[in-house]
Parts: C-alpha cells; sequence; structure tokens
C-alpha cells in the first residue's frame, strides 16, 4: 500500500526519480528527495525502531532530527538518523538495537517487565556485591548502547575550512531569511545557515491547508537568492558558539568555521509532545512531523487520524491532513477554551471537535506495530488530570499531536544569553543578549507569521546598527493572544508508559521517582533519570521535564531553570573533528643525516632530537653505552642545533645580563664564557646555560633546548619592563650546532681549523671566532659532557658541511655520533645537575649546591629578594651524587623512587643510570640536608618496595671514581 | 575561538597568543619586610573582575597589557606597558 500525496507545490520529492532499496532484507522504493523515513512511511512500513531500554516499536515522531525514533545502519555506518537522512539507490539498511529484526525484537519482553527496571535500577542493582559486577557490567554493556561500532570504518578526514562575514544568520525559515535579506540590502556580507536541505524552515509546510504560503516562500527564496553578498549553507548545522561569534557550521564535506561579527538566532522552536500513555506508538507523531510529511516528502500520514492539540497548532495540522486526503475522527482539545480562531472552520469541515478533552491512552494494533484507536476523555486542565468517568474509544490509524514549543536557544545559551520564562508564550526568551547576538522569531518567542518576519527585520536592523551603520530602531515584536504552547500538556495514566523521553524511554512517574529520592534539581533529575542525555539531548522531552519537575516540586516553571548547554547541537563524526594534525616540530638541518644512520628520535621541546644511533640489533641501553664510551676513550659528536641561542646586543647588554642571571657579567672578558642561571621571582631555579661574550657590546647565550622558548619570552618581558640600551635576537633557528667531545676531540678539530687549540691560548670556557672546515664558526670550550669539548655554533644551512667534515677528519679516531639519551648519561658522570630534571618547580639554587653560581651583593637580579629570605632558613633537602654499590645487581632505582627512612620520605632520586664507563650505578637524589656529605648512607625504595642502600660521594663521577 | 587585539599586529586569535600572569608592581626589594615581599610573590587575587594581564604575542614578541573582566572574559583595553595614558584602540 502507498500513502502518496497528489503532487503539491514545494515538494521535495522528485517523482520522476525512483530509488530502489532494502530495509531489514525488504525491496523499497522511494522518489528522490526522501528520507528514509519518508519513503518507508510512503510504503506502509510502520515500525522503523526499536526504542533505547524498552525495544518498544517506534515510528515517524518529529521527523526534523529531534528524536531518534528512527536510527539505521547500512554496515559501514551507524546511527544514521533516518528521518532526515535523504535515503540513496541501492542502501541496504537494517534499524540499530535490535535482536532478530526491527519487527520480531526478541528483546521486546524487556517492555513488559519494565515495571521492574525504573531508574536508577542500574545505578543500585548492580552495586553489590562488587565482585559480581564485571558480570552485570558485560550484559549491561550490551544492552545499553544504540547502533554497533563498526571498527573498520573508513578513515575519513574532513577539511576544515574557515570563512568570515559581517552577519551570520543561523536558520533560514521566514524570520531568518528576511534579516539575511534585510542586513545584506545595508551592503553587509550575509551568511545563512540551515540545517535542512532546503530553505524555508515552517513557511515551506506549516499551510493549514492553504497552499498559498508557497508563493510568499518563493518570493523571499528569489530575493535571497538575487542577492550577490548573501551566502547560503543548506544541509548544514551551527554545532555551536565559541567566544568572539566563531561558530563551527557541520556540514557531510566537514566543518566551516565562521567567524562572524554579528550573529542572527533565528533557529525556530522544537516541537513538544503531549504526554499520554503509548504516546509512543508508530503512527503516533508530532503535527509540525505530519506536515513535513505531507508537504515536503508528498506522503499521506494515515487513512483516519485523530488530532490531539493543547494549543491552536493542532487545528492547523488538522487542516493539512484534510487537504492530503486524511479523515478525521476527531480533534481532541485539551483546553477548556478550545480555539477561537479554528473550531468553526473544523466544524464546518465536518470535524468532530472534543474540546477539554484528552487522548487518556492510545491503543495498539494486536501486533503492537501501530496504532488502532484511541481512549478519549474528559481533561481537568487546572488539575491536570484525565477524568475518566466518560472515556470512550475511536478509532483511528494515527494520532497527530501538538502541545507546544521550546525554543532552539542552544547557541544562544552557550552564548552566555541570560534567558527568562514569558508566560504569555509560556517559553524561555532571551532576556539580556551578549554584545553582537540577536535573537529572532520563535527563539524570540514570537510565533505568527507576520509578527516573524517584522522580527527577523527588527533583528537585522539591530545588527546593521551593531555594525556601525545606519538602520531604523524598530520596535521589538510581542506575542498577543493564546500561548503557542500548553503549560502543562501531560496526562497521568496509573499504568505509565506516558513517554517524556523517546531517546530512553523516560515516563512521568520516573520523574516522581527520582525527586522522592531526592534528585529534584533539574541537573540532578537529568542525570538520575537520563531525561535529555539520549542522542537528541532532550530536543523534544528538556521542556516538559522542566514543567513536570516544576509541578512536582510546585514551584513556577521559571525557579527550575535549564540543564546546561554544550556544543555540539547535533552529534558531530569525530572524523570530522579529528582532521590533520596541526602540531609543529622543528628539525635541525641534520635531520636527514641522522634518519640515514638509523637515529632514533625524541621529541624535546618543539624539536625532533636524535636520542641514539643504534646499531641493528642493538639494544637501547647498549647503544647509548657504546656512544658514552666513544665519548670517554676517543671522540664523539652531536647535533645541539636545537640548543636556544640568542643573542644581546648593545651596551647595556652587560647589565642585562647582571639583572636577569645570578652570576657577574659587568667584568667579563671580550673571548670568555661564563655560567648563567635563571631564578623566577620566587627564587626557583629555571634554567642555566652559558654566556659567551663575543665583543662589550655582544653576548652570545646559549641554553638548553627543551626551556629555550620560555626563557627567550622572559628575556622580552624584563626588557619591556626595564627598558635598557639593547637588542634581543633569537637565533635559535638561525644557527646549528655540534658538540665534539673526548680525548681526541681536539685533535681532529685541529685539521679542520687554522684556530690554536693549545690549552694555554684556548682554554676552558673560552670562546673563539674562527673558521671551521671554511665555516665562519664560534667554537666555545665547554665541559659539558667531557672535559674536552668543544661547541661549533655556525649558520644552520653550514652545519652539515662542518658535521661531514668532522666524521671524515674523526674516521682514524673512531669518531661516532651520540644522541640526547647518551649526553644525558654523559653529563651524569660528569656530575651536572640539569634544571628541570634534577629540579623541580620548587627547588632553590641552595638546595642544588649553587651558591657559588650567585652573587648576592649585587644590586639587583630576578629572585636576589626571595633568595636573602630562602638563605635565612635551614635547607629542607639537598640534591647529592650518590653511587649503588659496586656490582650492584638488584632491581634498579629509578627517576622518582623515593628515598626513605622508615616511613620518612627524605627525598627522591631526580636520574640514575648505570655507567659502562664507570661500571657503576651513578645518580642524583634529594635527601635530608643532614646526609649530605660524601660518605652518607641513604635507602632508596625501589618500585617492588625492597630497599636498596646509596652512597653519596663527590662529583665528577669520573674524577671520584676514576681519577680521570 | 577568542580574539585578542595586539597593539602592534592588531586583532589575532588567541592561539597567537602566551597569558602571561597578572601584571602586578613589584614592592621595593630594598625597603620592603620579608612578609611584604612572600606576599608579592606568592598571593594572587583569585577574585573575579577587572584585572591588568600580561599577554605574549608569540609570532612578533610582544609583551603587551590586557585590561580583561575574568568574570566576563571582555577585553577592554591592550596597550604596551607605559603606554597607558595614550589613546588606544579599544581591544575586542
Amino acid at each position: 500500500m502507498i500513502f502518496r500525496t497528489p503532487k503539491q507545490a514545494g515538494e521535495w520529492v522528485n517523482r520522476t526519480k525512483k530509488i530502489n532499496f532494502t530495509f531489514e532484507g525488504e525491496a523499497f522504493s522511494a522518489f528522490e528527495g526522501d528520507t528514509i523515513s519518508s519513503a518507508l512511511w510512503a510504503a506502509g512500513q510502520k515500525v522503523l525502531g526499536r526504542s533505547f531500554k524498552y525495544h518498544r516499536a517506534r515510528g515517524v515522531l518529529s521527523l526534523a532530527n529531534h528524536d531518534v525514533n528512527v536510527l539505521m545502519t547500512d554496515g559501514i555506518d551507524t546511527n544514521i538518523r533516518a528521518d532526515v537522512v535523504e535515503v540513496k539507490e541501492g542502501m541496504v539498511l537494517t534499524a540499530v538495537n535490535t535482536s532478530g529484526g526491527v519487527k520480531k525484537d526478541k528483546n521486546s519482553y524487556i517492555d513488559s517487565i519494565s515495571p521492574l527496571l525504573p531508574v536508577g535500577f542500574y545505578y543500585k542493582a548492580f552495586h553489590t556485591p562488587r565482585r559480581l559486577f564485571p558480570f552485570w557490567e558485560n550484559i549491561i554493556r550490551k544492552a545499553a548502547g544504540l547502533g554497533v561500532v563498526n571498527f573498520d570504518y573508513p578513515r575519513i578526514l574532513k577539511r576544515k575550512t574557515h570563512s568570515h562575514c559581517d552577519v551570520l544568520v543561523i536558520g533560514a525559515g521566514p524570520t531568518g531569511l528576511t534579516a539575511a535579506c534585510t542586513a545584506a540590502e545595508a551592503g553587509l556580507e550575509v551568511t545563512i545557515v540551515d540545517e535542512n536541505r532546503q530553505l524555508g524552515g515552517s513557511l515551506g509546510y506549516n499551510r493549514a491547508g492553504d497552499s498559498s504560503v508557497v508563493s510568499q516562500l518563493d518570493i523571499l527564496l528569489a530575493k535571497a537568492a538575487n542577492m550577490p553578498n548573501i551566502k547560503v549553507m543548506a544541509g548544514a548545522y551551527a554545532a555551536g558558539y565559541y567566544p568572539d561569534h566563531l561558530i563551527p557550521v557541520v556540514s557531510d564535506s566537514g566543518i566551516n568555521k565562521v567567524r562572524a561579527k554579528a550573529v542572527i538566532v533565528a533557529s525556530g522552536a522544537f516541537e513538544q509532545p503531549p504526554v499520554f500513555r503509548y504516546n509512543d506508538l508508530p503512527g503516533v507523531m508530532l503535527g509540525s512531523a505530519v506536515q513535513r510529511l505531507i508537504y515536503r516528502y508528498a506522503v499521506k500520514p494515515f487513512n483516519n487520524g485523530i488530532v490531539v492539540t493543547a494549543n491552536d497548532y493542532g487545528y492547523r495540522v488538522a487542516l493539512d491532513l484534510l487537504q492530503a486526503g486524511t479523515k478525521i475522527v476527531a480533534l481532541v482539545d485539551m483546553r477548556q477554551t478550545g480555539s477561537a480562531a479554528y473550531s468553526a472552520v473544523l466544524a464546518k469541515r465536518g470535524v468532530k471537535v472534543y474540546i477539554g478533552h484528552c487522548v487518556y491512552e492510545a491503543i495498539a494494533s494486536s501486533d503492537k506495530s501501530g496504532v488502532r484507536g484511541a481512549v478519549i476523555c474528559a481533561y481537568d486542565e487546572k488539575q491536570n488530570i484525565a477524568l475518566t468517568d466518560n472515556k470512550f474509544t475511536l478509532e483511528c490509524d494515527g494520532i497527530a499531536m501538538s502541545a507546544g514549543w521550546a525554543p532552539a536557544g542552544a547557541l544562544l545559551y552557550q552564548a552566555g544569553t541570560g534567558m527568562q520564562f514569558d508566560y504569555g508564550v509560556e517559553q524561555f526568551v532571551p532576556s539580556r543578549l551578549p554584545n553582537g547576538m540577536f535573537a529572532a522569531g520563535k527563539v524570540n518567542g514570537v510565533f505568527e507569521l507576520e509578527q516573524r518576519v517584522r522580527d527577523g527585520v527588527r533583528a537585522a536592523n539591530d545588527a546593521i546598527c551593531h555594525l556601525g551603520l545606519q538602520a531604523p530602531q524598530n520596535e521589538a515584536e510581542k506575542h498577543v493572544g493564546i500561548s503557542p504552547s500548553h503549560p502543562y500538556p501531560m496526562v497521568p495514566h496509573p499504568k505509565g508508559k506516558n513517554f517524556v523521553d523517546f531517546d530512553e524511554d523516560i515516563q512521568i512517574k520516573d520523574f516522581v521517582n527520582a525527586a522522592k529520592e531526592g534528585f529534584d534539581n533539574i541537573e540532578l533529575m537529568k542525570r538520575f533519570t537520563t531525561v535529555g542525555m539520549g542522542p537528541s539531548q532532550g530536543k523534544h522531552s528538556n521542556m516538559n521535564a522542566i514543567r513536570i519537575l516544576a509541578k512536582i516540586r510546585d514551584l513556577p516553571v521559571e525557579k527550575i531553570g535549564t540543564t546546561t548547554s554544550r556544543p555540539f547541537f547535533h552529534p558531530t563524526p569525530i572524523g570530522h573533528l579529528g582532521g590533520r594534525g596541526f602540531h609543529s616540530h622543528r628539525l635541525t638541518s641534520l635531520h636527514d643525516w641522522h634518519q640515514a644512520n638509523g637515529a632514533v628520535f625524541t621529541d624535546i621541546g618543539a624539536w625532533k632530537r636524535a636520542a641514539y644511533y643504534p646499531a641493528a640489533g642493538q639494544s637501547k641501553e647498549d647503544a647509548i653505552q657504546t656512544e658514552a664510551l666513544a665519548v670517554r676513550k676517543t671522540a664523539g659528536i652531536i647535533d645541539g642545533s636545537s640548543f636556544g641561542k640568542i643573542e644581546i646586543h648593545g651596551p647595556d647588554a652587560a647589565l642585562f645580563l647582571e639583572r636577569f642571571f645570578t652570576g657577574v657579567y659587568i667584568d667579563q672578558k671580550v673571548g670568555s664564557c661564563r655560567y648563567v642561571m635563571l631564578l623566577d621571582e620566587s627564587g626557583v631555579v629555571v634554567d642555566d646555560g652559558i654566556a659567551s661574550r663575543l665583543a662589550d657590546d655582544l653576548f652570545y647565550l646559549s641554553i638548553g633546548t627543551s626551556n629555550a622558548a620560555a626563557v627567550y619570552r622572559e628575556m622580552q618581558r624584563s626588557q619591556q619592563i626595564w627598558q635598557l640600551n639593547l637588542g634581543l635576537v633569537n637565533v635559535t633557528g638561525a644557527y646549528g650546532a655540534i658538540n665534539i667531545a673526548g680525548p681526541a676531540a681536539r685533535e681532529i678539530l685541529s685539521t679542520l681549523t687554522d684556530l690554536d687549540l693549545s690549552y694555554e691560548s684556548f682554554p676552558m670556557s673560552s670562546v673563539r671566532e674562527s673558521q671551521v672546515a671554511g665555516v665562519e664558526t664560534r667554537m666555545i670550550r665547554v665541559a659539558f659532557v667531557a672535559d674536552n669539548g668543544y661547541e661549533l655554533h655556525a649558520p644552520m644551512g653550514q652545519i652539515p658541511h662542518i658535521w661531514n667534515a668532522l666524521i671524515t677528519a674523526g674516521k682514524k679516531h673512531a669518531l661516532r655520533p651520540f644522541g640526547s639519551d647518551t649526553q644525558r648519561l654523559l653529563r651524569l658522570e660528569m656530575g651536572h645537575a640539569m634544571p628541570g630534571v634534577d629540579t623541580d618547580g620548587l627547588t632553590n639554587p641552595f638546595e642544588i649546591g649553587a651558591e657559588w653560581a650567585i652573587k648576592m651583593s649585587k644590586p639587583y637580579f630576578i629572585g636576589q629578594r626571595s633568595l636573602t629570605i630562602l638563605a635565612k632558613r635551614p635547607l629542607r633537602k639537598q640534591l647529592v651524587p650518590f653511587v649503588l654499590a659496586e656490582n650492584y645487581k638488584g632491581e634498579m632505582p629509578m627517576d622518582c623512587n623515593l628515598v626513605v627512612d622508615g616511613r620518612d620520605i627524605l627525598g627522591r632520586v631526580t636520574s640514575i643510570s648505570y655507567s659502562k664507563y664507570l661500571d657503576r650505578c651513578i645518580g642524583f637524589a634529594y635527601v635530608t640536608p643532614s646526609k649530605k656529605e660524601a660518605g652518607s648512607v641513604f635507602q632508596i625504595r625501589v618500585d617492588s618496595g625492597a630497599l636498596v642502600a646509596a652512597t653519596v660521594i663527590k662529583t665528577p663521577f669520573i674524577k671520584t671514581l676514576k681519577g680521570a | 575561538m577568542k580574539l585578542l587585539t595586539c597593539p602592534m599586529n592588531g586583532t589575532r586569535p588567541l592561539s597567537e597568543f602566551v597569558f602571561g600572569g597578572e601584571y602586578r608592581q613589584a614592592p621595593d626589594q630594598d625597603t620592603c619586610t620579608d612578609a611584604e615581599w612572600a606576599a608579592y610573590v606568592h598571593n594572587r587575587s583569585g577574585a573575579p573582575g577587572d584585572k591588568k594581564e600580561w599577554w605574549y604575542h608569540s609570532p612578533s614578541g610582544t609583551w603587551f597589557i590586557a585590561e580583561r573582566n575574568t568574570l566576563t572574559d571582555k577585553v577592554t583595553r591592550t596597550y604596551l606597558l607605559g603606554q597607558n595614558n595614550t589613546t588606544q584602540e579599544e581591544g575586542k
């Protein structure tokens, strides 16, 4: 049986193009433009899905993605919203969340035992005994959830795009279209977005049997189409609001981030269902869904219908049903007043109207696949109870229901709009809009068509003024007459099944129970009952939930408030959100060489550094020890291009260093290097490095990789405050660096430079500028990884040339590259503590024995004042170098293992490593000051809980242990 | 994403900026008491309201002051330190 209406103006289906698809194994045909649900409904298929909890048969409810009665899978994707997704040729569809098919879902027995499963049941029933929870959890997890995730889902990354506009209009109904045209006429760049495939909103379907409104819509659409400065985004939804009017607009092709100067929200309203027993049967649907079926998809919703309404909208729906050829068995109006505007019209069309009545319950057909009638009785609108004495039954195959609206105000809420309850429309409306946000139409509590159009103009004019142009100031529209929403469209029933939330199968009694349990705040009630927590996020249920709670607590609705609205408006695919990564990293000019030579890389700061170079089959530990031994016995070479490198130019350069670092630089000789240590204002060690004086007015600073950007930033801030006569240049990326170290380093280097490398003329802690392999190089003699070390700083692009020349020259000395992990071991052997490794966010210089690096008598340096306070206090901890016993073979302590004394924590290990060169486990640890002297023994508690003895010794380890 | 107006480079997305903490005048370290200094170093007023804050425009290396209400997250002015008396284009 095919339920199609005769051809009518404005329909979305193309009757000349047939589409074939299957649903649950059965073949169906559709017209191009049909949604999955409209095609199935047109074919007489009524059970389209099964509900989440009770597996009840479900059909069309909103046909607008405001419910998830009908979720489907095509075998690849799941949870497809069948009521809005267009059907495509060859689709093979099944409903999700069924066992054995949608028609005979084996899990539908749960519906019959539902009295045993009140809200909160899962929270309580399976809580104890705990050992059984995994058993129950397995069952619950299978029962919960809707579609089954396809782990073979193709990884389709969607491009993120950006656009800008003066005015973004959300919603392309009559209000939004008018607003967009008005703003565009003022010369503004306008973007209008609507989640429907076609524009027009309710103007396309809310006809009350009179299709002349279509021409009004056509005029509006033509006007908008002729404006070159209106950009239309149809089939795309404004997914959320982010600060300064950034609105992600989601469509099939991905996310477009729209940055607007002003936003007009004309998003309309969600129709809310009246609540009565079995209001969820297939065939019971919202009035606006009836209209969408008829006018968008040319589907006759049912043959013999009952309309139950608690506002005037239901009368309009009845007229539309008559237009579609449906016989109206009765119109049931829950209000005592009836409709002044429409009662007579319907009476004239021969429709029986029951004023002050309600649908007490819908009656299911024998196979529960649809509705076969309704029980009607009088309704006490004051007490909100059904008066069942004279109830009677009418036969029908469908029920259209209207009761009112809830504003589609998600983005308004997210933007921080103050909302207040307007009893004139029984709806929350914006009362205080954020700067640059405007609301118009139904979301603003304006319902009459002419008023909505005027409200669109008014909002656009407000936006135009906000953007600094001239526009008339129109008075805000105010709804007059009967409220479009009923204050309490609920019909209690002793047997329940009067659904409020169709996503989660929540009935009136669930709210009563939740309140009895003490969950009588809207946010608590939401979480206990799960109302509004389903995939449609309360679009059709939150307002009724608020009303029910208000009644339970005997409070006005505005005292109950609303739950928090968060992005996204509809579920958005992870693939849309994920997209490409934009985490930048920096590569040195030797990166390709490292890669070609088998380096394992590590991330340090923004840099990729070679950590070590394992030979084939060699372990990390072996590779590091081999590289370290080379440095100790012959020579090693490391790419230090990632070191922070900063030049300080100007007459005040030395003065700047004096203030910024702890040491003395005023009297530093040109050609010499000094240690620098940076503290913060509280006296905590931040970083350290080397300052090389290249000229009276030029210092060249080299600091560790990871903190370099932050140190440079702080230098800039200090200079901003101090305003000294100097310039700071961050040459980290401009200069590369190579450190060649080890007994053979000098000999290798001497083959590539004319500079006298004798220790007398180029002593430790000095800097020289000379050519190395023909390249101008800053050479710094350092002892960071070995006593004989040279840091060679040269333009980044020339570094590979120098590196290759060194490798060639070093061949006969078995020179080999080493990585940053090896460097960590080497500096440990040398006894150098590293800020950030051996210090933390609370460590002061006294605790690491760095008094020698501090000149307290200077007039000022950062952290000085705090050090004067700290110096007066007893030390609480002290960093000490330690060794484990010779030939220690037990469990290796790890970084951060605790130093303990019985139950007391004395400190922790900060660095520890086995050194093959020393054949000893060496490290740094914090201990109480009483144990700081060489020879003191302390206990380290390793992960297994065992205690390992460690002995404090003197650094450098290599000197103390090997005399080297 | 929020927008912030750098006094040197104009209005840019927040991802280009680094927050530098509240701007506070340090007491004279030569004359203040230990307690006054400790209060300056360690204590912050967490009460929401109008604050002067350090912000850093990362691509250009510009430190500046933003006057921001931490309750409404509205930035009323941004300017270079020491130039708060000159006329500035109001930050968004």
